[in-house]
Parts: C-alpha cells; sequence; structure tokens
C-alpha cells in the first residue's frame, strides 16, 4: 500500500502567522506549561486527589490547533486534556477549583480532571474512556453540520486510542458523513506504559485515514509552526463543509502516563527522554519571535510573568473556594425529578 | 393525539412507535433518528421506521454502519451540542457493544459537568461466565493469611462474627466496616450483631445466610453498590420468600444513594454507607 503522506503535507500553505498570532500561541504554550508544573508539585504535596495525566512536553499541539477555533467550535479531549481545555478558553481559576474539588469547580466537582466540561466555551468533555470522545465527537459534528453555522469539533486523543473499536467506529462514521470534525491524535509514542512498536505494527498512524478515505496529514508536534499549519487546513477544510481530516502529531510527555506512574516504563530509556526534553516546543518559538524581531525579550518575559500570575491567582482561588457540601452529592443526577421523589 | 376519549383507534405495537417518532420529527427539528437499516426501502428489521426516510429524508434519517458505540456515541455527542437524536440499536443483544456509551457517557455527563449539560437522547432497542471483582481501595488491606496453599471454595459464606440479635450481611469493603460498628456496640451494650461475609454473589451461600436469619428473625444488608436493583434487593427477595415467617421487622438495606460516583471525596464519602448509617440501620430493627 503506497499513501503519499507527502503529498498531502505539501497541499499545506507555507504561509507564516502573524505577530499576535504566534504571541498568543506562545502566551497559551507557556500557560500550560506553568498550569501543569504547579499541578505536579501540588499533586505531590496531597492537595489534589483522584489520578493526574500531565500534556507537560505537548503543548505545541494544543496550543496550534486551538489557535484556529472558535469559542463556538467544539473540543473533545482525553483524560491528558487540561492543555486542550485552557488552549480553548476555560476559565482557569473554575478549572483549577475542579481539581482542588472544591464547590466553584466548572463541574462543581463532580468531574475532577478527567471529566472537565465547560459548555461556556464549546468544551464538551474531557473524557477518562480512551477513545470514548470519538463517537462523540463525530456527534457534536452532526450536530454542527445540522446547525450549518460554520461550526467544527476538534477531537483529541493519543496514539493509543487508534486501536480501540470505538475509534474506528467513530471516524469511520464522521468521514461516511462529511461531519466538520478534525481528529487529532497527539502520537506521544506510548499508550499508558506500552511503546507504540509493541500496540501497532505500523509507524506513521496517518496511514490509517486512508482507510476511511479522509486526508491523513502528519506534523512535528514539537514544531508550533507545523502543527498551526496543518491544523489551519485541517480546520478550514472541515469549515467548507469538505469532512474530517486525521492529523498525526508525534510528540513526546516528559512524565509519566500518570504522575504516580515511573517516568522510564519498558522501553522508555533515560537517553530517549532527555533527547526530546532538547526538543522541547518553548524555546524555538522564544528563538524564532527573537530573531524575526516579533517580541523583545522583555515582552516575552512579560507573557511569562503574567501567566504565572494568572496560575497563582487560579490556585489561590480553588484554595479559597468552599468544599462542596456532601448533600449536594444527590443534585444533578436527573434533568428533571418529581419533587420531593426520594432518588 | 386531540384529547377528548372520543375516538379510539387500534393501533399495531410498531405503527404506534413509528407515529410517535413522526410526530416528534415533525414537532421538533432537532429530532434526528440514528441506526442500522431504518432507512426505506428496507424501514428497520421490524419495520418501525418505514416511510420516514422517504417522508422526512436521509438527512434526519440517519442509516449507519454495524457500528453500535458509534450509533450510542453520536447520539450523545449530538445531544450535548443540541440536537434530539434517537438512537436505534436493531436488538438489544447488540447494545453490549456499545455499552461504554450507555454507561459511562450518556448516564453520567450530565452528573459529571456539574449540571452544565443534558444529554437529551433516546435509545431504542428490539428485545454465563465467571467473574472475580476486587476491590481497588482494599489493595492496602492486611489480613491473615494461612501459613499453608489453601482454597476457599466459591459459594461459602464467612461468619465473620457471630451474634444473637441481627445478621447484617455486607460484602467486600462493607464487611470490616460492619465488623467495626459491631464490636462497638458489643463494647457499649448494644445489639449483638452477627457479620456474614457472603464472599461471593453468584454462587450464592443461601444457607449460612438463611440459618442466621432464622436465628436472629432480623436482617440488614450492607453494599456499596447503589441501592436501586442491587444485590441488596436480590437478597431481600430470597429471604422474603424463603425465611418470610422467621422475620420480626422488616428487612433494611444501607448502600449507596442513587448517583454517579463524584470527583469530590466530600461528595464520595457522603454516598457510600458510613458506621452511623450502618448503626442506625441495626438500631432502626433491633429490640
Amino acid at each position: 500500500m503506497a499513501v503519499d503522506l507527502s503529498r498531502e503535507n505539501a497541499a499545506v500553505a507555507e504561509e507564516m502567522p502573524d505577530r499576535a498570532t504566534l504571541s498568543r500561541m506562545y502566551e497559551t504554550m507557556v500557560t500550560i506549561r506553568l498550569f501543569e508544573t504547579r499541578l505536579v508539585e501540588l499533586f505531590n504535596a496531597g492537595k489534589l486527589g483522584g489520578v493526574l495525566h500531565v500534556y507537560i512536553g505537548e503543548e505545541a499541539c494544543a496550543a496550534g490547533v486551538c489557535i484556529h477555533l472558535e469559542t463556538h467550535d467544539y473540543l473533545l479531549t482525553s483524560h491528558r486534556g487540561h492543555g486542550h481545555v485552557l488552549a480553548k478558553g476555560a476559565d482557569m481559576n473554575r478549572m483549577m477549583a475542579e481539581l482542588f474539588a472544591r464547590e466553584t469547580g466548572l463541574c462543581r466537582a463532580r468531574g475532577g480532571s478527567m471529566h472537565i466540561i465547560d459548555r461556556s466555551v464549546g468544551v464538551l468533555g474531557a473524557n477518562a474512556i480512551v477513545a470514548a470522545n470519538v463517537p462523540i465527537a463525530t456527534g457534536a459534528g452532526l450536530a454542527a453540520k445540522w446547525r450549518g453555522e460554520g461550526q467544527v469539533v476538534a477531537c483529541f486523543f493519543g496514539d493509543g486510542a487508534t486501536n480501540h473499536g470505538a475509534f474506528h467506529e467513530g471516524i469511520n462514521l464522521a468521514a461516511l458523513w462529511d461531519l466538520p470534525v478534525v481528529f487529532i491524535c497527539e502520537n506521544n509514542r506510548y499508550a499508558q506504559f506500552t511503546p507504540q512498536r509493541m500496540h501497532a505494527k505500523i509507524e506513521d498512524l496517518a496511514i490509517r485515514a486512508a482507510g476511511y478515505g479522509i486526508p491523513g496529514v502528519q506534523a512535528d508536534g514539537q514544531d508550533v509552526l507545523a502543527v498551526y499549519r496543518v491544523a489551519q487546513e485541517a480546520v478550514a477544510r472541515a469549515r467548507r463543509g469538505e469532512g474530517p481530516t486525521f492529523i498525526e502529531l508525534k510528540t513526546y510527555r516528559y512524565t509519566g502516563h500518570a504522575i504516580s506512574n515511573p517516568i522510564c516504563a519498558i522501553g522508555r530509556p533515560d537517553e530517549e527522554v532527555a533527547a526530546w526534553k532538547a526538543r522541547d516546543p518553548i524555546p524555538p518559538l522564544e528563538r524564532h519571535l527573537l530573531e524575526q524581531g516579533l517580541l523583545t525579550s522583555t515582552e516575552l518575559r512579560a507573557i511569562q510573568d503574567a501567566a504565572a500570575a494568572r496560575v497563582a491567582a487560579a490556585e489561590a482561588f480553588a484554595e479559597a473556594s468552599p468544599r462542596p457540601r456532601p448533600e449536594t452529592a444527590l443534585e444533578d443526577v436527573y434533568a428533571e425529578w418529581p419533587v420531593g421523589a426520594p432518588l | 393525539m386531540a384529547g377528548g376519549g372520543a375516538a379510539v383507534r387500534e393501533l399495531q405495537y410498531r405503527d404506534a412507535i413509528r407515529e410517535a417518532l413522526r410526530e416528534e420529527l415533525l414537532r421538533d427539528p432537532a429530532v434526528v433518528l440514528i441506526g442500522e437499516e431504518m432507512i426505506d426501502p428496507w424501514g428497520g428489521t421490524f419495520g418501525v421506521t418505514k416511510g420516514l426516510s422517504t417522508e422526512f429524508g436521509e438527512e434526519r434519517i440517519r442509516n449507519t454502519p454495524i457500528s453500535e458505540a458509534a450509533i450510542i456515541g453520536c447520539a450523545v455527542g449530538a445531544a450535548l451540542a443540541g440536537m434530539r437524536p434517537v438512537a436505534e440499536i436493531m436488538f438489544l443483544d447488540f447494545i453490549a457493544t456499545g455499552m461504554d456509551q450507555v454507561v459511562n457517557q450518556a448516564a453520567k455527563l450530565r452528573y459529571m459537568s456539574g449540571g452544565q449539560v443534558n444529554v437529551p437522547m433516546v435509545i431504542r432497542a428490539a428485545g454465563g461466565s465467571g467473574l472475580f471483582i476486587e476491590h481497588k481501595m482494599m489493595y492496602n488491606n492486611k489480613g491473615p493469611v494461612p501459613e499453608e496453599e489453601y482454597l476457599i471454595p466459591l459459594g461459602v459464606a464467612d461468619i465473620k462474627r457471630a451474634g444473637r440479635d441481627v445478621t447484617v450481611v455486607a460484602t467486600s469493603r462493607m464487611a470490616p466496616r460492619v465488623l467495626a460498628v459491631a464490636e462497638r456496640l458489643a463494647a457499649t451494650g448494644g445489639p449483638d450483631i452477627e457479620v456474614i461475609d457472603p464472599r461471593t454473589l453468584v454462587p450464592l451461600d443461601r444457607a449460612t445466610i438463611l440459618a442466621s436469619v432464622r436465628k436472629t428473625h432480623r436482617l440488614v444488608i450492607v453494599h456499596e453498590a447503589v441501592e436501586r436493583g442491587g444485590f441488596g434487593a436480590e437478597l431481600a427477595s430470597i429471604i422474603g420468600a424463603e425465611a418470610f415467617t422467621y422475620l420480626d421487622a422488616p428487612i433494611q438495606r444501607v448502600a449507596a444513594f442513587n448517583t454517579p460516583v463524584p470527583f469530590a471525596p466530600d461528595l464520595e464519602d457522603f454516598l457510600v454507607p458510613d458506621e452511623a448509617r450502618i448503626e442506625a440501620a441495626v438500631r432502626e430493627i433491633a429490640v
């Protein structure tokens, strides 16, 4: 089977985003990095419950894709979704409060890290079940097409999800119905602990798109400009009503699957982690901004400081927020329930 | 149908369902039907949707591949994003292949979102092996284990503590919790509780539980799963059928409240039976 991925990639315009766009992507990446770096500290200090899956090292993927999304567009993500949710514009204070299990959290502390929903900005959900978000994204795409207002759906998942039955069923249906969904596989090379060579016969997961009759494109997930370009075309194609695109972003997570897991699992040597850390997505963008005279080092510093201040403020907001009253656990189970009837 | 009660028609079951679907398709443009072979000329395996795709078009009567997870998942997503989907699973037997979308997605999203979203969808459907479940919160617990190799037979309950006044059947993590209550009550002159851990639910050691109830005449059932439709109801039915005349008080159930499990520990702890609820149930029926 011959699938010419380079031909698909060549079709993408080599247009350089403007200063404001680059600054926003930089701000998004720095914000996610600082937010999650602090989450790890808080988790290790015992301040966060549940399980924590962070995205550190993969920030260019969220920034380069979500820059193309409008507030009314939809986002579905996975258990590793903090970056996407922030990049889509969710309120950081209420997101932090959710992670702190406080009443002011986006989901009133019912959801937690793996189930964050912020309907006000189109975040229809992080999802703890691998690949379950794929058919749901297809459904959101159906609603978007029906509404006819040019909304698109971005659906993020990892390499492990592409082996799941729900992935196949969901992407096939979206392709069949030409739905405005962009499927983004962040291939960080590990499905939990299992390296890709032990979970898929192929190296380039993008070729699976050919089996669904939709474009399959790849980009270096450590290069935000490369991500920006492939996502630009995929989102535009969806908005034009031409159907879904499957994007594979080659990326890497620096941490273990969950924070409580070891960083180096089977087949994951220290040298590999170090090599990927040397390709961190943030410094190249900084260099580009400086070398092109788009931002000064003072301006970069100001962006970093502002992001750090937002994270600190979010933590303070969460810490100061009340815990949910226990008896409210009985609320919101059903949309309608006879008044006074026992649950 | 207009009310009034004058006109009465006789309809076949399938025609009544089709009429209901058609009325909703006419009433609300957000209604969409999603499923396998529902379009004409097939009109569904039992002819329920016959004529609907011809009348409303294939944008609203959406034919799918054989993909139950996608049918239900797509309905979940469409409902989250403002539609009113009706998902059809051809035979109820097939729903198991889409069960994650039913159980973990459709049923829980409203709750997990703190009430932000609704999932207004309908699923329609024409309608034995061994399982051993390890409680993930008990992996760190310690207990006595014989030095030599040993086997615990399936279907043999463990009487954790003998007692005269009330039988308490408690599963899994609830057994040590009940035992703590029993020891405290014994030390303070309270009811003398017999604590039974059935260890396996299928097969169930009915004989041990029945013998205990015939002795104490009172039964409390404690489990961590939700109360509705749970093992407690099954056991209460068995005891009601087989030891009715021995009972001196209504059977009590102590179980999780009927909700999904929330993220916040404050909320989760409220839902799961604690020692206070267990003690209250015992005192409710103890003499």
